[in-house]
């Protein structure tokens, strides 16, 4: 009954040997998104830029271009009007007014009752000071930058420093490539986003420590047989349970991005990507990675040689 | 290793029962869960405002401007103080937070030192080269500010209270910002419009004598009237005397009222209050005086007769809803200092509704979605880990019941995430004791040694992504902050289903089945 039966415990793939292909699709990926980040930027949301946000529930005859029209008569400045999720739902976004905070207000009442005949009910308002706005943005680079630091020191902490070196390599990729999928797609970058490029970090050195932990176990074992073949036994031995958990992952995911709501879709669609790219990166960034780093056997031999015959001996010891 | 002691079961059969009993009230209406006995766990999931509807706002309170008014009082002070003495300055005023001055003459440092030592124990004085400075020391200036925005929290909290609204929060955060959280409103423009007034009500002498565009004398100053015309331009301005005859401290009450069909607000004066007030109109019968509101003049009445009874009435051109609001305001009191709102969240209730809709729906779909494909994948090692899977939900439901934690959207995200990667230290083990199988190991053996390799791989990875969940936690604030606390208890719950509870349920099942191949 169970599927799993039919695939091997250990597939041969040969993954190490085209790690040029694999580094070399990051390395492009990494330069892609570093361009696109460069020439159009993030579409940032309200939490960043400052400024304010209207959700709306609209009557049925009423069209975007319509409203916008309307909007454009109370000039506020840059504003702009989109449909949100639904067909009936549209995000209304207006630039923060000078005049301190009585103008913001101002315009939130204003922008409110000249909608007034073509709304049904106001869902949501946030309206974000620049300020504020600067200081979430500071936060957030300042999460995202400790967390991968934090990370990479367990890493070192747990392994050796080829290894914390190669899961910062490949989180770094996921990081910059996330802001260059948010670039490229233009989707809102908000708060909601950085707490999903944290998880994807967070869900990337998840993946790339379940395969470090391997390789180590692997070249403790073999110690004789060269380190590309070595790499290859880690991966090969690793591969079910990284896609197996990516599937699971991403069938959550999508579940949320079908039936999660508008809100939190630019959300869950980063979450999919870095899924998607994680997975990619924990096998053809990090692991090629130990390899550049000249990660040898003697490295993790000479060292913890003493526990890896406790651990084996008690292995054999064992019922 | 398979081998499980029964204090290990029991532990964790209560674990799981614990779970469940505080998970369970969220199952019940909040009607219902009142009847209950007390000793029932009975505590709901706290719902954030994305999800129940309601405003989040962050005020500053801009501590500068009650510091420049205190200032303003030191100046006087200085003044009498030099002219007593006889002691002859110019340029005296208030420069980047100090009152400054210039002596006349540099010889006379040691008299102005003399004469100005008892303005204030909290303010250093400073003459060097005949210019002299007065400024607070920085502790009073840190007691000032935080004085002033304990105030101001007072205010809030009284204010918020006189509009009905039913269990908001008022919190203080950092130095000088204050966080206000009102579930359930659904006008947050009125709120906002009522936070954010000042409204210091002060009664002064209009000196009709003077042209407003003229010159003004430095006892008087001209303040613009509240009604606005056409343009939108304050309709017109007056000339008052600095010198306030009553202030807004000396009510002790305020209700909106109607006099001849328009809405007015109708006040009480302390005995104080009651006693300037007549004296004032006793001597100035004939003449008209200036109800001013934060700088804003909203009428300007003649005196009629003097007023005895330490009664008292506004009119302007209210509207029932702002002649209600100003008696509110003058019943809770005014605020220490401005309040700047720097962010706003409000998300109407039926959106709270929907999202909390579309979260159930997206969850129940990833929780069939996983487990259908666990099932299919790894059969009946697969229907463990869903059975692993539906008490991880309930022990996560359990642990934000009990910690009180706030749920919102990202958390229910996080909740539906935890979904798909708790099955991952399932599927680690599973993999893990097909390997070990296959190297022609018997059941028992295959299953022990797969579990015991498995366990620092899924305590490695898991640390890791709690390192990610903790920093987030810590930075992010508001929706996030929640995200990162599901994703906590969600990677902490998924490791005990996984390493504890299956971990058993395999145990029991080897024990009483004594298989003779692993069916995987």
């Amino acid at each position: 009954m169970a599927l799993i039966r039919n695939v091997p415990v250990a597939p041969a793939l040969n993954l190490i040997d085209k790690r040029r292909w694999t580094l070399a699709l990051a390395a492009v990926l990494v330069v892609v998104s570093l361009g696109t980040f460069g020439a159009f930027g993030l579409n940032l949301g309200v939490d960043f830029r400052g400024g304010i946000v209207i959700q709306a529930e609209t009557a049925q005859e009423t069209t975007v271009a319509g409203m916008r029209e309307r909007l454009a008569e109370l000039n506020l400045g840059d504003t702009n009007i989109q449909q949100f999720g639904e067909a009936n739902t549209v995000l209304i976004r207006v630039q923060e007014q000078a005049g301190g905070q009585e103008a913001q207000n101002e315009a939130i009442q204003r922008v409110k009752e000249h909608l007034r005949p073509q709304v049904t009910t106001y869902e949501r308002t946030e309206f974000v000071g620049p300020k504020v706005g600067e200081e979430l943005k500071q936060a957030g680079m300042m999460a995202t930058g400790l967390a991968l630091l934090a990370m990479a020191a367990y890493i070192w902490f747990r392994f050796e420093w080829q290894f914390a070196v190669a899961g910062l390599a490949a989180l770094l990729h996921d990081v910059i490539t996330t802001l260059g999928f948010f670039s490229i797609t233009q989707l809102e970058f908000n708060l909601g986003t950085v707490a999903a490029v944290l998880t994807i970090a967070g869900y990337s050195i998840n993946d790339t420590v379940v395969v470090f932990d391997r390789v180590r176990e692997v070249v403790r074992k073999y110690k004789r047989k060269p380190m590309p073949e070595l790499l290859n036994i880690g991966v090969n031995s690793t591969i079910t349970r990284t896609l197996l958990t990516s599937v699971t992952t991403l069938l959550a995911l999508i579940a949320l991005a079908v039936f999660g709501g508008a809100v939190i879709r630019s959300f869950t669609w980063a979450l999919i990507w870095g899924v998607l790219i994680g997975t990619f990166s924990s096998i053809g960034v990090a692991v090629p990675m130990l390899l550049q780093l000249r990660l040898s056997p003697s490295t993790l031999v000479t060292e913890d040689d003493e526990t890896a015959r406790q651990q084996a001996e008690a292995a054999g010891k064992s019922p | 290793m398979l081998h499980i002691p029964r204090w290990q079961t029991v532990i964790i059969a209560l674990i799981v029962l614990a779970g469940a009993l505080f998970a369970a009230p969220n199952l019940f209406s909040e009607k219902r869960l009142q009847s209950f006995p007390d000793w029932v766990p009975n505590k709901q999931i706290n719902l954030g405002l994305d999800l129940q509807g309601g405003s989040h706002l962050l005020l500053e309170v801009k501590a500068e401007e009650s510091m420049t008014q205190y200032l303003q009082g030191v100046v006087e002070e200085v003044r009498r103080n030099l002219r007593q003495e006889r002691i002859g300055y110019r340029a005296l005023g208030i420069t980047d937070g100090a009152v400054t001055f210039e002596l006349r003459d540099p010889g006379k440092a040691g008299g102005a030192r003399k004469a100005l030592q008892n303005v204030g124990d909290d303010l250093k004085l400073e003459i060097a080269d005949g210019e002299g400075a007065l400024q607070l020391t920085d502790q009073a200036r840190r007691e000032r500010v935080s004085s002033t925005v304990q105030q101001s929290i007072e205010v809030i909290r009284r204010r918020i209270d006189q509009t009905g609204v039913r269990e908001p929060t008022i919190q203080r955060q950092g130095e000088r910002r204050i966080i206000v959280q009102l579930p359930g409103i659904n006008n947050p423009e009125r709120m906002k419009d009522i936070l954010g007034k000042t409204a210091k009500l002060t009664f002064h002498l209009v000196r009709q004598d003077v042209n407003p565009s003229g010159d003004v004398p430095p006892s008087a100053k001209v303040l613009p009237a509240a009604e606005t015309g056409p343009n939108g331009e304050p309709a017109r301005r007056y000339v008052v005397e600095k010198r306030v005859m009553v202030s807004g401290e000396n009510l002790t009450d305020a209700q909106p009222s109607f006099q001849q069909g328009q809405p007015v607000v109708s006040f009480n004066f302390n005995s104080v209050g009651g006693s300037r007030f007549a004296e004032a109109t006793k001597e100035n019968v004939g003449e008209p005086f200036a109800i001013v509101l934060d700088d804003e003049v909203i009428s300007a009445p003649v005196i009629r007769e003097p007023i005895l009874g330490g009664q008292g009435m506004i009119s302007g051109d209210f509207t029932t809803e702002e002649a209600n609001d100003l008696a509110l305001l003058l019943r809770a009191g005014a605020l220490p200092a401005p309040l700047r709102i720097l962010q706003e969240r409000t998300v109407g209730p039926s959106m709270g509704a929907d999202s909390v809709e579309a979260g159930e729906i997206a969850s129940v779909v990833a929780l069939v979605a996983v487990m259908a494909f666990a099932a299919a994948i790894y059969g009946f090692f697969g229907l463990l880990a869903c059975l692993g899977l539906l008490v991880n939900l309930v022990l996560i439901m359990g642990g934000l019941s009990l910690l009180q934690a706030t749920l919102t959207l990202p958390g229910i995200a996080g909740i539906v995430l935890t979904l798909g990667m708790a099955v991952d230290a399932n599927v680690l083990i599973f993999e893990r004791i097909r390997e070990e199988a296959q190297n022609f190991r018997g059941p028992v053996s295959a299953v022990d040694a797969g579990y015991r390799r498995a366990m620092t791989t899924i305590l490695d990875a898991n640390i890791t992504t709690l390192i990610a969940a903790l920093l987030l936690y810590y930075f992010g604030s508001g929706p996030v902050r929640g995200f990162a606390v599901t994703l906590s208890i969600g990677v902490i719950t998924s490791m005990f289903t996984a390493i504890m509870l299956t971990r058993s349920l395999v145990a029991l099942w080897l024990r009483h089945r004594r298989p003779q191949a692993l069916p995987i």
